[in-house]
């Protein structure tokens, strides 16, 4: 089951409260999206780091339902 | 479940080869976009890497996203430390910094 842009959204703000988070639906499918999640809690991070926050807040969806997320991460 | 022997298969692996790429398929036969995209970067740097099809060894495609804490493949590793999926692979190269990054290590890259 592909999983709605505005799921996807609000797990994200769920882990990270203060973040600001863009979800493109890249192919009109429901299947392929683009988040950008702009937080302070990204600061000081390796990208890796950023994107692993993102990642555990998406927890088992992420390679499962949630099959392509391409991901950009940024400091306010 | 993610045994031990097969984390301890992929510390064998990504500590044996400078650059270690898991993917799925292969760099003549990528059978994943993401996969092809790392690939197709590396290749264009002129850096020389070991690839691993995820899609031969159901053990390595699950073990590699619990070594690594990631849930996706393409994975890139250098010396041993793991550098990134797709987005990260591409940003850095789009930036200059993967190309720096690989200067740093003593990699030849172009």
């Amino acid at each position: 089951m592909p999983m709605a842009a505005d799921d996807i959204a609000r797990l994200i703000r769920d882990a990270l409260p203060d973040a600001h988070v863009e979800i493109e639906d890249l192919a009109g499918d429901g299947d392929h999206y683009r988040a950008t999640v702009i937080s302070p809690a990204f600061a000081g991070l390796p990208r890796v780091k950023q994107h692993q926050l993102v990642y555990n807040a998406l927890g088992t969806r992420m390679g499962g339902e949630l099959h392509a997320l391409a991901l950009i991460t940024r400091t306010p | 479940m993610t045994d031990t022997a097969t984390l301890e298969s992929i510390r064998n692996t990504v500590e044996s080869h400078d650059v270690v790429l898991y993917m799925k398929g292969t760099p003549l036969f990528p059978q994943c976009g993401f996969s092809s995209l790392v690939s197709r970067v590396l290749q264009h740097m002129g850096v020389e890497y070991h690839s691993v099809n995820v899609l031969e060894d159901m053990d390595v495609r699950e073990g590699i996203k619990v070594y690594s804490d990631w849930p996706t493949i393409p994975q890139l590793y250098v010396k041993g430390e793991f550098i990134g999926g797709c987005d990260i692979v591409k940003e850095m190269y789009e930036t200059g910094e993967l190309k720096a990054f690989f200067d740093e290590k003593g990699i030849e890259a172009a």
